[in-house]
C-alpha cells in the first residue's frame, strides 16, 4: 500500500482523513510493515465503508486487514440508527459467527505425550470434519427453530455441556433477537445434516500446549500456565450461516437503490436498521449465531467425550468462545454520551476491556480473552481486551494472520503429504481427509500471527497473554 | 450433454483467502458451463466426479452477472444439501431464465478427497461479458 495517501497518528495508527464521499476518517492499525504489505484494497474498502449512512467515528481496519467482501476482513464499524445508520451482510460476511473457543484440559504436556496419538485418531474419527461429512444429530423443524433462538444454550438444554459453559461464551450463549422465521427454508435445510460438524478449508480443531506466557498476571486470572494442555475449536455458522451471506448479500446488493444508498462497491451490500430488510436480516443473522454458538457447544461435547475414552484423567472446562463476523448492537461512548450502536466486526474480535459489564464475574476484573487463531501447524495466541481499546475501535481487536498466497499458489508449492510430514517430523500430528486441503492450509501460506498479534498490543487494542503451540490439528 | 466448442475452458484465478473461477465460451451459456467446471475444481479433479445423476436448476434473474453468481449458488445449494458433486452441465439462457440440468455423483470422500467447501458465490470481480473476439466470460471470487 501506498503510505503517503495516510496521516499517521501514531507509529501504530494510520489515517485517511475524510474527503469525497468519506462521512468518517478511515484508521488502520498495524505497523509500518504490515502496512506496506497491505493490498491496496484495503484502502479502497476503508474509504467506502467510511462512506456508509449513519458511520460514526471512523471506519476501521485491524492490524490483520486484507482484501474482502466490501469490508475489509479485519474491518471494524459502527452504525447509528438513529442516523438512518444502515447494516450490511458484507460487513459480517458469509460465515457468520465464525470464531474460537478454548478449553481448559488439566493437563500437562508431559502427561498428554502418551495418549497423543490414540487421541489424534480418536478426534478425527469422531469429529466430523471436511466436505462431505455430517453430524450425527438430525433437527426436526421445530428443534431447528429451537436451536437458532437458544444458541449454545439450547445445546446446553439438551445435554451437550453444562451451565458454567455459558458464562465464558459472548452474550452467555445465546444471542437475544434472533428470528428463525427471517431464515429461509433453504438456509434451514443447508443446516439439516450439519450440526456438530467443524466445515473444511481453514477451520480446525487443535490441541495446543501454552509455550509461553506473556502476560503473568492476566494469564493467572484465565488459568492458564506455561506447559498446559488446551483445545481450540475454530468454525462458524456452515450451511445456515453460509446461505443467509448468500441470500442477503444479494437482496441488499439489488434493493440498494430503493434505498437510495449509492453502494460504490456491489458487495457492500446494506440496508437501514430501520428498514424491512435490516431487521429482517438482523433477525436471520442472530439466528445464524445462534447456530455458530450451538455448532461448537456440540463439537465441545464430542470433543469431551472423546478425551474421557482416550485420556480419562482430562477434564475439559471452558476459557471463552469468541466470535469474529457479526454485527452487534452495542452500547458506546460518543461525545461524553452513551450511544445504542450496531458495531460490524468482519474478521475482527470483540475485545471488551476489564469492567465491562457484559463480562462474567469471573473475568470482569481482568477483561475479555481474545482468542487469536494461527495458521495449521503455527502458533495461536491468547490476549486480552484492554480499557483502551474502546476508544480504538469499539473493543476490536485483530482475529488471525490472513493468508500470504492464494490456495492456487499454495498448492503449486506444497504437497500436502509432505506438510504432514514435516509438521509430524516437529510433534505435531495433522488428521485431515483431503492432502489438497492440507497443501492450501500450510503454514507457509499464511503470514506471521506474531506479528499481527503485536501489532494488536502495540496499538492498545488487546494486550498478548499467551503463546500456543499445535499439537495435534484435525483439519476438514 | 452438447458438446463443446473448442475456445470453452476454465480458469482459476487468485484471490487472497479465496478462489476466482472464470468460464470461458462461444456463448453466455458455455461461458456459464464453464465457471461451473471451475467450480467443481476448486473441491476436487473433475475427472473423478461421474455423471450418474441429474439434477435441474431453473432460476430468474434480470442482471447477467447477479445471474452467473445465481447459477453457481444455486449449485453451491444442489451439492450442500445433496452431498454430491457435479462435472457436466447443461445450460440454456433466455433473457433473464435460465434453465440447466447438473450431472454428477455423491461425494464419495475417499474417492473425491474434496479439498474444500464452497461457503457461496461472491459479487467480488464478478463480470459477465462479451470479449471483442465474441466469445463470453463469465467469472466471480467464490468464498471458501
Amino acid at each position: 500500500m501506498d503510505l503517503g495517501k495516510f496521516v499517521r497518528g501514531n507509529d501504530y495508527e494510520w489515517r485517511i482523513e475524510p474527503k469525497g464521499a468519506m462521512r468518517v476518517p478511515g484508521v488502520i492499525y498495524a505497523d509500518q510493515a504490515l502496512m506496506e504489505a497491505m493490498d491496496d484494497k484495503v484502502f479502497e474498502q476503508v474509504v467506502n465503508v467510511a462512506s456508509l449512512p449513519g458511520i460514526v467515528k471512523a471506519a476501521y481496519a485491524m492490524p490483520d486487514a486484507h482484501w474482502g467482501y466490501g469490508f475489509p476482513i479485519g474491518g471494524v464499524a459502527a452504525f447509528d440508527p438513529d442516523l438512518g445508520g444502515v447494516v450490511s451482510a458484507g460487513g459480517v460476511g458469509f460465515d457468520i459467527s465464525c470464531g474460537v473457543r478454548t478449553l481448559h484440559t488439566g493437563l500437562t504436556l508431559a502427561e498428554l505425550e502418551p495418549f497423543k496419538h490414540a487421541l489424534a485418531d480418536a478426534l478425527f474419527y469422531r469429529i466430523p470434519a471436511g466436505i462431505g461429512s455430517t453430524g450425527t444429530i438430525r433437527l426436526s423443524t421445530e428443534q431447528m427453530d429451537a436451536m437458532l433462538r437458544g444458541g449454545a444454550r439450547w445445546a446446553v438444554e439438551r445435554g451437550w455441556g453444562t451451565r458454567e459453559d455459558l458464562d465464558r461464551i459472548e452474550e452467555h450463549g445465546h444471542m437475544a433477537g434472533a428470528e428463525p422465521a427471517s431464515v429461509s427454508e433453504q438456509a434451514k435445510k443447508r443446516q439439516r445434516d450439519e450440526m456438530g460438524t467443524l466445515g473444511s478449508g481453514n477451520h480446525y480443531l487443535e490441541v495446543q500446549h501454552v509455550a509461553e506466557i506473556l502476560d503473568q498476571d492476566t494469564a493467572a486470572a484465565f488459568g492458564i500456565e506455561r506447559g498446559h494442555i488446551v483445545v481450540s475449536i475454530h468454525c462458524g455458522s456452515r450451511g445456515l450461516g453460509h446461505q443467509i451471506g448468500t441470500e442477503f448479500l444479494r437482496e441488499m446488493a439489488i434493493e440498494a437503490s430503493q434505498h437510495h444508498i449509492t453502494l460504490p462497491d456491489r458487495e457492500l451490500a446494506c440496508a437501514p436498521i430501520n428498514s424491512d430488510t435490516g431487521r429482517t436480516y438482523l433477525g436471520a443473522m442472530r439466528s445464524a449465531i445462534n447456530c455458530a454458538l450451538a455448532n461448537r457447544q456440540i463439537l465441545t461435547h464430542l470433543t469431551r467425550e472423546v478425551f474421557k475414552s482416550v485420556v480419562p484423567a482430562a477434564e475439559l472446562t471452558l476459557l471463552y468462545d469468541v466470535s469474529h463476523n457479526t454485527c452487534k448492537v452495542e452500547t458506546h461512548v460518543l461525545d461524553g454520551k452513551p450511544r445504542q450502536l450496531y458495531v460490524h466486526r468482519k474478521g475482527a474480535t470483540r475485545a471488551f476491556g476489564p469492567g465491562h459489564p457484559d463480562l462474567p464475574d469471573s473475568l470482569r476484573a481482568v477483561g475479555q480473552p481474545v482468542l487469536i487463531g494461527g495458521s495449521m501447524g503455527t502458533a495461536s495466541y491468547i490476549l486480552c481486551g484492554t480499557k483502551e481499546s474502546e476508544q480504538r475501535a469499539f473493543s476490536s481487536a485483530c482475529h488471525g494472520a490472513g493468508r500470504s498466497m492464494s490456495r492456487h499458489e499454495a498448492l503449486r508449492r506444497y504437497r500436502g503429504r509432505g506438510v504432514v510430514d514435516d509438521l509430524a517430523g516437529r510433534g505435531i500430528l495433522i488428521r485431515s481427509p483431503s492432502m489438497r486441503g492440507v497443501a492450501e492450509e500450510a503454514p507457509g501460506a499464511y503470514k506471521d500471527v506474531s506479528i499481527v498479534c503485536e501489532a494488536a498490543e502495540h496499538a492498545g487494542l488487546a494486550r498478548l497473554v499467551a503463546r500456543l503451540e499445535p499439537v495435534v490439528c484435525v483439519k476438514g | 450433454m452438447p458438446a463443446s466448442t473448442p475456445i470453452a475452458r476454465w480458469e482459476h484465478f487468485p484471490h487472497d483467502a479465496d478462489v476466482g473461477v472464470r468460464g470461458i465460451g462461444a456463448t453466455k451459456d458455455e461461458a456459464f458451463e464453464q465457471a461451473a467446471l471451475a467450480m467443481t475444481a476448486v473441491i476436487t479433479d473433475i475427472d473423478l466426479v461421474q455423471a450418474r445423476e441429474q439434477v435441474d436448476v431453473e432460476l430468474d434473474c434480470v442482471d447477467p452477472e447477479i445471474q452467473l453468481t445465481d447459477w453457481l449458488n444455486a449449485l453451491v445449494y444442489e451439492m450442500a444439501t445433496r452431498r454430491m458433486l457435479f462435472s457436466r452441465f447443461s445450460v440454456r439462457i433466455d433473457g433473464a431464465h435460465l434453465t440447466a440440468s447438473a450431472q454428477g455423483e455423491d461425494i464419495d470422500v475417499m474417492r473425491h478427497h474434496p479439498a474444500v467447501e464452497i461457503k457461496g458465490a461472491t459479487f467480488t470481480q464478478l463480470k459477465v461479458a462479451r470479449n471483442p473476439d465474441g466469445s463470453w466470460v463469465a467469472q466471480c471470487i467464490l468464498d471458501v
